[in-house]
């Protein structure tokens, strides 16, 4: 990730390099899952990092409010991050 | 709820999986917990009584959340319980929140979603000791303020708190209304999840005011274990080893209390015959009931140690591992990550394996788990893959240097896998078929299993099992024998052979069946027998005639009864087993009415191949219909193991032919 810019770097979750964290700045969509995402605490201005990938790539595991949550990457691609 | 001192207090326990609920649950009930599953669904419902200052109190033990929306079986459960809604239980007094210390903001989500039943609530804060080694503080008081509710900070092991614990619980439910917040009128129309973002940022501040984080936090230790155990390589390396510890410890050790139960069994069925005056009701008592449990019984050593690693696996946390090195190759599939461990266990026994896939949150995913285990090559199939080996295929190698044997096990094992594979992508796809569900999933710290909450865990599923299947398998074990056990043709009495098996006739008595011949004779003539005879033209297309027919239909109550059922049936005597040479020469020998041989390794093929596939198992089906809670599910499983098994041994057979052997 380029970091020469001043505006601060939007991604996904899913796009984070290993071990990198960022703030939440968004949870898109509005089903069950999505849901299930923010009632598991990860809402916009929460700090999160991604602590690895399963043996197949898939799925990660991040760290957010102290625990550890595994997740597939498509339901990692609906979190947006800022760096 | 002002409450006179007689009156007897019903309070529920809630929280996050993990956070210690059950602990807490068994350190205040002791010994005296009911567990059961609430009306009509398959969620467990355990309730005890806990001695509550002096009086006795009712205790339930709400399935673990993270969440009361009531998305999931379990939280809709836990919610009519708390509403009071629930047929058969008292709406709560209070509710007793289990909160973790070291996971504070999420614990109390669902606590925050309690206060909304304006329901009294007292938080057992846990973990205190962890969080503090963590160089973490915490000001219990400040929480509570915070909160506007009693906060008491617990040990389940130690037992502090846990009479501070009485006292709040008393005196909260002595309260007219609760002070704690509400988020009900939390406003929607600034988005949909406005709710969610109110309760947080409202536990937020709580949290930041009552605790002092270290600002430098050591790794936790659970990262480190983790470094090795979710390695990409030597994860997956680790699972294997604990995979094979597993299986050793089922088909090695778990064969000496076996041996034990089966000669215990033995000893209870001739100690009967030679109790008991001769006749009907003896032989259904020592031949019927003892030995047709006992088949079943025989296995509740492997089921136990299975429980037992399954327990061990669940409660230090690695099961949550596992899921997440499997999902990716699971979801393939169509199933969850969690499906790899119950399918795994029901390479030794389906049954636990099927009982085990509760931690699979999703109905649907939940059933195509249970519709496929018992594809897996149970240990109950390794006599009869066995004794066709050691009667056709003993000695032979490939290529010179390969025994057949192997090739041949290697085989079926890896037949079943590939059925299933094929099965679940399809029922995924068609019966239960769904958009793919969320695989969030905690992956807790690691702890040390806590012996007692694993034993009892393992005793807990090991009864449920006997207790719910125990009926099915005592009812078709009756069956199965009157079948081969009527009509008696050395007693031709019209009245006593004719009827189904409700006479008890006191005359003409046979002879002790210890005549081998006698008892092959008997078992020819029975009804079994005769269905054999019926199911002739229709197995014929597979290569087995109407004996093999008879084998079929007494394996139905375990797998590994067809060993003894041709033993019986080739005048061996049943207590042959699938190694003996009389046996294996006796199967050799056997001839067909125009004097060809009824067995060519091409029909021992074709059998091996119809065991991998058919639902050979009254045990399993009793299971199935108690976790799935219908018998729909169990006899379409029934229906379509046994229509997917004979199409495969026809193609065998037939195939075979074509290609010129047999």
């Amino acid at each position: 990730m380029k970091r020469d810019r001043e505006m601060t770097q939007q991604t996904t979750l899913n796009a984070l390099p290993i071990g990198a964290s960022g703030r939440v700045t968004a949870v898109k969509g509005n089903s069950r899952i999505t849901r299930r995402i923010l009632e598991m605490g990860i809402i916009p201005g929460v700090h999160v990092q991604l602590i690895k990938s399963a043996p197949f790539d898939d799925p990660i595991e991040v760290s957010v409010r102290g625990y550890s949550l595994a997740m597939r990457r498509s339901e990692a691609a609906a979190i947006e991050v800022a760096l | 709820m002002a409450n006179s001192a007689a009156h007897s207090l019903t309070i529920a326990l809630a929280g996050n999986p993990n956070a210690g609920k059950t602990t807490l649950f068994n350190a205040l009930t002791g010994l005296k917990q009911k567990v059961a599953n609430y009306p009509g669904v398959t969620v467990e419902r355990k309730t005890g009584r806990w001695q509550l200052n002096g009086n006795a109190a009712d205790l339930i033990d709400l399935p673990g959340l993270y969440s009361l929306d009531a998305t999931s079986l379990d939280e809709q459960i836990a919610r009519s319980v708390i509403t009071g809604e629930q047929k058969g239980v008292k709406r709560p007094d209070v509710v007793v929140a289990v909160v973790d210390a070291t996971n504070l903001e999420r614990n109390l989500y669902v606590v925050t979603q309690l206060f909304d039943f304006k329901i009294p609530v007292v938080v057992a804060l846990t973990m205190i000791d962890v969080f503090e080694k963590l160089d973490h503080q915490i000001n219990v008081e400040k929480l509570a303020h915070m909160l506007k509710t009693p906060v008491v900070a617990i040990n389940a092991k130690t037992g502090r708190g846990i009479k501070e614990l009485a006292q709040e619980v008393r005196k909260a439910s002595e309260l007219s209304e609760s002070k704690a917040p509400v988020f009900d009128d939390a406003d929607e129309t600034s988005g949909p999840h406005a709710k969610i973002f109110a309760r947080y940022s409202f536990i937020a501040k709580a949290v930041q005011e009552s605790t002092r984080h270290n600002d430098t936090p050591k790794l936790r230790i659970s990262h480190k274990i983790d470094k090795v155990l979710t390695h990409k390589f030597f994860g997956l390396l680790i699972l294997v080893a604990v995979l094979l510890v597993v299986f050793q410890a089922i088909f090695s050790w778990a064969t000496v209390p076996m041996d034990l139960l089966e000669q215990g069994f033995g000893g209870l069925s001739a100690l009967v015959k030679e109790n008991m005056p001769p006749g009907i009701l003896t032989d259904l008592i020592s031949d019927g009931i003892i030995a047709g449990v006992g088949g079943v019984v025989v296995f509740l050593p492997q089921i136990l140690l299975l429980f037992l690693f399954i327990s061990l696996l669940e409660d230090t946390g690695y099961m949550a591992r596992a899921a997440f090195l499997m999902d990716k190759l699971m979801s393939k599939v169509g199933l969850h990550g969690k499906a790899f461990l119950p399918l795994v266990s029901s390479f030794a026994c389906a049954i636990p394996g099927i009982m085990a896939t509760r931690t699979i949150e999703n109905r649907r995913d939940r059933f195509a788990t249970i519709m496929v285990a018992p594809f897996m090559s149970c240990s109950a199939r390794l006599p009869v893959y066995t004794l066709m080996i050691a009667a056709f295929f003993a000695g032979q190698t490939v290529f010179g240097f390969i025994s057949v044997a192997a090739v041949l096990m290697l085989a079926m094992y890896t037949l079943g896998i590939v059925v299933a594979v094929i099965v679940a992508f399809i029922l995924k796809r068609t019966v239960l078929k769904a958009p793919p569900p969320p695989f969030l999933m905690e992956l807790p710290d690691y702890r040390l299993p806590n012996l007692r909450t694993v034993l009892q865990n393992m005793l807990t599923r090991a009864w449920l099992f006997l207790k719910r299947a125990g009926t099915v398998i005592l009812a078709i074990s009756i069956l199965l024998w009157a079948l081969m056990y009527f009509p008696r043709d050395i007693a031709p009495t019209q009245s006593a052979a004719t009827e189904t098996g409700q006479t008890v006739a006191p005359n003409g008595e046979p002879a002790p069946a210890e005549d081998v011949v006698k008892e092959s004779e008997q078992l020819k003539h029975s009804f079994a027998g005769k269905l054999g005879h019926t199911i002739e033209p229709v197995i014929e297309p597979l290569g087995f005639d109407w004996k093999i027919g008879v084998a079929l239909i007494a394996s139905f109550a375990a797998r590994e009864v067809l060993v003894s059922t041709l033993s019986i049936i080739y005048n061996v005597g049943k207590d042959a087993d699938a190694e003996s040479t009389t046996l294996v020469s006796a199967i050799r020998d056997a001839k067909r009415d125009d004097g060809r041989p009824v067995w060519t390794p091409l029909t021992a093929l074709t059998l091996m191949v119809f065991f991998v596939l058919a639902m050979q198992c009254m045990s399993t089906l009793a299971v199935v219909r108690r976790e799935t809670n219908s018998w729909l599910w169990p006899l379409f499983m029934f229906g379509y193991m046994t229509v997917i098994a004979y199409a495969a041994a026809f193609l065998t057979y037939q195939g075979g032919r074509l290609l010129g052997y047999g």
